[in-house]
């Protein structure tokens, strides 16, 4: 069981000159076990949606709500929000030197289940899910994301999503960088995610290309701060052959 | 964070006066009791010093000092004759008034000597053990290592104590030698000490200083070169806390060719008043053609009210060098890092402390003693529990 329910949500950053407006306005319902794709232009506000439910301290919610659950997520500490059970898999996946892979998703499992996970199966699990993610067995020994290609920093980031297995998992751009063979790859392992009971996606892309191996419910266009438009699998069809034109004049005039 | 790198930037550092050539003695007279202003004590907070950069007295000494002794290895207190002999045999001929004090001064000299050839694994650890910080004291210790010997000595400090020290360490052509000196001292301890090193032919030599305990520690890391090829890996941690001044200075003199030097310190600062200095000096003499060297100093600053002063300084006199370079950055908690971390479900404090392991881990690592990488990694972690770990 698992709705992700955001309402009016409005957020701002501070600049040079002051509290920039980011998001207008953006309500948007995760129903259990839907999968939901956000596309729109660089720039669009995309990545701040997906920071600002997880709760990243640049952004400044100056209105509106998000719950998991019926629960006040924006109440939530960063790390609180992860074990309510959402996950961010990120657009830029953060080096944290000196940590190695294994103790950090051991770190994190501990956190996510309130308990250190039984030795003997954690590992397996692990190396299992570096395997299906193509990622060496040597990767664990590794300080997290240092070094790491563009494309193993985002395997990287589905290794943890079906490790740390979250109710919703927010997915900002997890596609952009990966040649063909690793989207397969990640592809494979978000619909092994998604294909349990109840969990909740939230796709952020760029491009269509991933949204051929994972198919949506609905997909919502996403223009200056605001959904402009949503619909079903078809939008993305519609979007691929028009681009983005339409909905960004609309939004400049 | 800011980073400073390559030569270029080394070299458009101001040439302040030079201080890397002083004219050193043995006569305690020629060196004037240092007031603050000087270049190599404008750091050093003389007056927490119990006087030993000037004229206190050097009483008997209330640090127990006792040691293992792997198979081959000579170990021992030596006096008289011996004992005088052995003063400057690292090629020292002193900067400082202290250094010459405890030369002239101390009668016995502490000797840890592994013959030519000897292969030792097991460490030699000696322990100094501080019984009263109202004492002060001084010391004299030589760690010589003989051609083409394998060794590594552990000078572990603990307790209370108000000393001078000179350490002297002769590493013989060929040799691979370890030196560990541990700062673990009490919190009411002053320890002001200079470690000079000769590195002999094509040796390879490892120094790691520790710092961790002490009202003040300083200490000058010495490094000359016996002969072409010899390499030094000079590599620190220090983790001060509130009120304390930790101060390391390194001086890589490479006066042969083809000779390296590679100095790594890494620093925490937590606590109102923490402060640390490192000062790493480089000179690349006219005859040292073909060396290399790199420096670098980083400081993870955990709380408010610290002080990391971090002084990088190469002088180059010749052209042909192979490599040349250095880096120093202070930062605080990168908050990317740790919203990363959180974002996993890692809490705020767990977060802090994977990022400061994280720091510090690869330098451990490069230390090579397993028992010290371990003890080590509990010392970081007793550290962080008094403030970054502590509830607030
Ligand atoms: N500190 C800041 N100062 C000014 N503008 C900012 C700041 N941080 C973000 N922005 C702006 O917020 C807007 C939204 O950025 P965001 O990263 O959410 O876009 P995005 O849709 O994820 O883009 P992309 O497709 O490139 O990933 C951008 O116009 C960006 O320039
Ligand atoms: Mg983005």
């Amino acid at each position: 069981m698992s709705k992700l329910e955001i309402t009016d949500l409005q957020v701002s950053v501070e600049t040079e000159d002051g509290p920039k407006q980011i998001l207008k306005g953006v309500t948007l319902t995760i129903n259990d076990g839907e999968t939901h794709a956000i596309m729109g232009p660089n720039g669009s506000g995309k990545s701040t949606l997906a920071y600002s439910i997880a709760g990243h301290p640049k952004y400044t919610i100056t209105g509106g709500t998000v719950t998991l659950d019926g629960q006040d997520v924006l109440a939530m500490s960063v790390d609180e929000r992860a074990r309510a059970g959402l996950f961010l898999a990120m657009q830029y996946p953060v080096e944290v030197p000196g940590v190695s892979v294994s103790n950090f998703l051991r770190t994190a499992k501990t956190a996510i289940d309130g308990e250190a996970p039984k030795l003997r199966t954690w590992v397996k699990d692990v190396n299992a899910a570096l395997e299906q993610l193509n990622l060496d067995p040597t990767f664990g020994t590794r300080n997290v994301n240092e070094g790491f290609s563009g494309g193993e920093k985002k395997r990287h980031e589905i290794a943890q999503l079906e490790l740390l297995n979250p109710q919703v998992a927010i997915l900002d751009e997890t596609d952009s960088g990966l040649d063909i063979d690793a989207l397969k790859v990640v592809s494979e392992g978000v619909n092994r995610f998604r294909s349990q009971e109840g969990k909740g996606v939230l796709l952020i892309t760029h491009y269509t290309r991933i949204l051929r191996y994972i198919t949506p419910d609905f997909v919502h266009v996403f223009v200056d701060g605001r959904i402009a438009e949503q619909g079903g699998p078809e939008l993305a069809d519609q979007l691929e052959a028009e681009g983005y034109d339409k909905y960004t004049k609309a939004a400049s005039v | 964070m800011t980073v400073t790198d390559s030569v270029r930037s080394a070299l458009e550092v101001d040439k302040v006066e030079s201080h890397l050539h002083p004219q050193g003695s043995f006569d305690v007279a020629s060196h004037v009791v240092p007031t603050g202003r000087e270049e190599i004590w404008r750091f050093t907070p003389l007056k927490r010093l119990k006087g030993l950069h000037a004229d206190a007295e050097f009483q008997p000494s209330a640090t127990a000092c006792t040691w293992n002794t792997p198979a081959g290895v000579r170990v021992e207190g030596v006096d008289g004759d011996e004992a005088r002999a052995l003063r400057g045999v690292s090629g020292l001929v002193p900067n400082t008034r202290f250094a010459a004090r405890v030369l002239a001064e101390v009668p016995s000299t502490l000797l840890v000597d592994v013959p030519d050839d000897a292969d030792v694994t097991e460490p030699v650890v000696v322990e100094l053990a501080g019984s009263d910080a109202g004492v002060t004291e001084a010391g004299h210790v030589v760690l010589r290592f003989g051609r083409h010997s394998r060794a590594t000595v552990v000078l572990n400090h603990t307790g209370h104590a108000s000393m001078a020290q000179v350490v002297e360490v002769v590493v013989g052509d060929g040799a691979q030698a370890s030196v560990i000196s541990l700062q673990d001292w009490a919190d009411d301890a002053v320890h002001l000490t200079h470690h000079q090193t000769l590195v002999g032919r094509d040796a390879t030599y490892k120094h790691v200083a520790v710092s961790f305990g002490g009202d003040v520690v300083r200490m000058d890391t010495n490094v000359t070169y016996d002969g072409p090829g010899g390499s030094a890996e000079l590599l620190g941690l220090y983790f001060a806390d509130a009120g304390q001044h930790i101060e390391h200075r390194l001086f890589a003199d490479h006066d042969a060719p083809r000779t390296k030097s590679n100095v790594m310190y890494k620093g925490a600062l937590q606590g109102q008043g923490a402060h640390t200095v490192w000062v790493g000096n480089v000179l690349i003499r006219k005859v040292a053609e073909g060396i290399e060297t790199y420096e670098e100093n980083r400081n993870l600053v955990l709380s408010d009210g610290c002080q990391a002063d971090s002084v990088p300084n190469l002088e180059i006199e010749t052209g042909e060098i192979e490599g040349a370079g250095h880096a120093s950055a202070t930062a605080r908690f990168d908050d990317e890092q740790l919203f990363y971390l959180r974002a996993r479900g890692i809490d705020d404090k767990e977060a802090r402390r994977l990022v400061v392991h994280g720091f510090f881990n690869d330098l451990i690592r490069r230390i090579g003693v397993p028992s010290i990488e371990g003890q080590l990694m509990s010392t970081v972690e007793a550290e962080l529990a008094k403030n970054v770990l502590r509830d607030v």
